[in-house]
């Protein structure tokens, strides 16, 4: 074990060093441009065998990725926003010739008007592209997902993004343990696809025209992909958590166990909130708060038993669906409460659109109202913007 | 070797029959043309961009591409694609992973919607990047896939569905682009122009040059289409032939900037001779309207004129 000072753009650089992909084609964007810097230098100094493929899109990094994955290579790359916006038509075509591609998505606000600060519009905008989504809170997060990234998209036979909050987390300096290069080397193994373009021994044609006979069938198979890479995420987590000794579960469940009230919430604010939650408890008021890994797959099964005994619920959204209703957090996971017949006030808080800071002040207002909303056992308004001027 | 049709025929194929092209298209035998040209114990990756010719010659559980492997991922990305399957050999093979794997050749196939238009920032970008691939577009000068929509390829006047001859307008009011030169500028290894007709010689020798040789190479093929030019399927060879003899279609290369013109009509005939067999030119001949064929013809000149300066330019200088 290392113990190092990284950014988490750092931290994800280190990781692609030690799994040594075959590989990457990137194009710059902040605040994900430092991953394809960090790497590029250590490609100049011959740390890794990578051959990196500076495109000149995001569309072509992405088809450059597909490419080479459908090639018997191992890819990875890093984009963020206008990136995986332009990427957006390549990342079904991904998924849905099921190569294992690992994207690392440093979350920004996605445009108009332009910003370059963190929200989630970007990944949330993605959601259905049939990526398997991991969502970091911290540089360590980034770091441990990001190796694992690389099994569960083998195992699975998708693509992995991995998650984490532009500046706030990418850029900012944190205290991380790095595994030794042989045991990463060792954990993510040889690369060993069963059909691929480079085969000596067979021919294969991919990307074939699927009309009405075959093409339902192989979304369904790409449906149940996802579906059960929810076993394989936890059977790759729990071999991590040999190595590393750190154990990542589908949902982190904190402070939750007495707790009648609770916030779920992604990324860096679940830092925030967990403050909150250790200032609020110390003060006698039960709270907990639930923290996602995966987006993709929905984690129903855990959300549900998480929740179902709770008087009032927040869920943040650091998007917005421009629905005229709620945030894509809010909706789903409501939708996997009334699925399991719970009917638990719950109410949505888009929050820090743009990298608006979140304080911990803010959480505190919204756990306060949670509070009312459990003793009144209803709430007057579902949707709200945390901090926003009127 | 010098080139023998007889010879060429016998070899393995690897585009096989059974594909859903029209009956009178460019698009097969160009592909036959190019991949003929690899020698028997090569591998060859092909790369496709969506149009025609990927949806007729790949379509689940079928497959036409044969002693080779094919991949399509999108419309206007063949030259991404291709060069991720490139960067993957190289790098796969400087790592020791591919043992027994045979020398393996990247060519990739577009139309020219998909090359001229939506695809040439990825064309670009594959080009610039210097990949060891061959990019090879069969031009049939509309977007045919879709019905027949003009494109930055389709010639001036031409009658397409998004730029149909009118009362007012005249079919397609802006000349071709020009992308084998473009290609040129971009210090390609090898760009060349070719065309379907005669014993395949000269698409044979292209395709053999840009495949061996190494670094990117363009080949544009002159790739007829009987439903969007309205000719009768059986004029394809010949419809080819009087491009190039007209001088519409110039047969030439450039390597090391040094441009090679490889046919020179003994009698050049006049625009019309080509023009007159298509439905989409039609309009072109009612009375009237002859400033459009003078036209026509004077661009053609033009075109060809620039040809034989760069020639005589980039021969004298070496």
């Amino acid at each position: 074990m290392i113990r190092e000072r990284l950014s988490g753009n750092e931290a994800v650089a280190v990781a692609m060093r030690q799994i040594n992909p075959d590989v990457v084609p990137a194009y710059p964007i902040t605040p994900s441009t430092e991953v394809p810097q960090y790497f590029s230098s250590f490609m100049a100094n011959g740390s890794v065998d990578t051959e990196f493929i500076p495109v000149e899109s995001e569309h072509s990094a992405m088809s450059a990725c597909i490419g080479a994955s459908a090639a018997g290579a191992r890819v990875m790359s890093a984009t963020s926003s206008q990136g995986l916006s332009l990427m957006y038509e390549m990342l079904y075509i991904a998924s849905g010739m099921r190569l294992p591609i690992v994207l690392t998505c440093v979350n920004r606000a996605v445009s108009a008007p332009i910003n370059i600060h963190n929200d989630h519009s970007d990944s949330m905008g993605v959601r259905d592209c049939g990526f398997i989504q991991l969502y970091c809170e911290s540089n360590q997060e980034a770091y441990d997902n990001l190796i694992m990234a690389v099994k569960i998209a083998e195992k699975a036979m998708l693509p992995v993004m991995v998650c984490f909050d532009g500046f706030i987390t990418s850029h900012s300096v944190e205290n991380i343990e790095l595994l030794e290069d042989d045991i990463v080397k060792q954990f993510v193994g040889k690369y060993e696809p069963e059909h691929y373009l480079l085969n000596p021994n067979e021919f294969i044609s991919m990307g074939p025209l699927d009309l009405q006979n075959y093409f339902f069938e192989h979304r369904k198979q790409l449906a149940d992909a996802m579906k059960d890479s929810k076993r394989i995420i936890e059977e790759v987590s729990e071999e991590y958590a040999k190595i590393s000794k750190r154990k990542y579960n589908l949902i982190e469940n904190y402070r939750m166990d007495d707790s009648k009230i609770a916030m779920v919430v992604l990324n860096s604010t679940a830092g925030t909130a967990k403050e909150v939650v250790d200032k609020l408890r110390d003060e006698g008021i039960k709270v907990g708060l639930v923290k996602p890994r995966t987006f993709r797959p929905v984690p129903v099964k855990e959300l549900v038993e998480s929740l179902k005994d709770m008087k009032a619920i927040a869920i943040m959204d650091k998007a917005d669906s421009i629905n005229g209703f709620c945030g894509p957090l809010y909706s789903e996971i409501t939708s996997a409460l009334y699925s399991e017949g719970l009917n638990i006030p719950t109410v949505n808080y888009i929050y820090g659109l743009g990298g608006r800071d979140v304080k911990t002040s803010d959480i505190e207002d919204v756990f306060r109202s949670l509070l009312k909303i459990a003793k009144d056992g209803k709430k007057s308004q579902t949707t709200y913007y945390l901090g926003v001027r009127e | 070797m010098a080139y023998n049709l007889k010879e060429v025929v016998k070899r393995k194929t690897r585009f096989s029959a059974g594909h859903r092209m029209c009956a009178g298209c460019g698009a097969p035998p160009t592909v036959r043309g190019i991949l003929s040209a690899l020698k028997e114990e090569d591998n060859a990756i092909i790369t496709s961009a969506t149009g025609c010719l990927e949806v007729s010659s790949c379509i689940y559980p079928y497959t036409s591409w044969k002693n080779c492997s094919f991949i399509h991922s999108a419309f206007e990305n063949a030259g991404a694609t291709c060069s991720g399957v490139e960067t993957a050999y190289r790098s796969l093979k400087k790592q020791g992973k591919l043992n027994g794997t045979k020398d393996v050749k990247f060519i990739a196939f577009g139309g020219d919607g998909g090359t001229y238009d939506i695809g040439l920032q990825s064309l670009s970008g594959a080009m610039e990047r210097g990949h060891d691939m061959v990019y090879v577009c069969y031009d049939n000068g509309a977007y045919m896939n879709t019905g027949t929509q003009r494109s930055s390829a389709t010639p001036h006047f031409a009658d397409t569905t998004t730029a149909p001859a009118g009362k007012v307008l005249p079919g397609k009011i802006q000349p071709r682009k020009d992308l084998t030169e473009i290609m040129v500028k971009h210090n390609t290894a090898y760009v060349a122009q070719t065309a379907l007709f005669g014993n395949f010689k000269d698409i044979h020798e292209k395709a053999e040059k840009a495949i061996y040789t190494e670094g990117p190479c363009f080949v544009s093929v002159l790739s007829p289409c009987p439903r969007g030019w309205g000719y009768p399927t059986d004029m394809l060879i010949e419809i080819s032939k009087l491009a190039v003899d007209t001088c519409f279609w110039p047969l030439y290369e450039v390597k090391d900037g040094i441009y090679t013109i490889n046919y020179k009509p003994a009698k050049k005939l006049p625009v019309e001779e080509f023009l007159k067999p298509q439905k989409r030119f039609k309009h072109m001949f009612k009375e009237g309207n002859e400033w459009m064929i003078k036209q026509f013809q004077e661009e053609v000149d033009k075109k060809w004129e620039y040809l034989l300066t760069m020639e005589k330019l980039t021969h004298n200088e070496n």
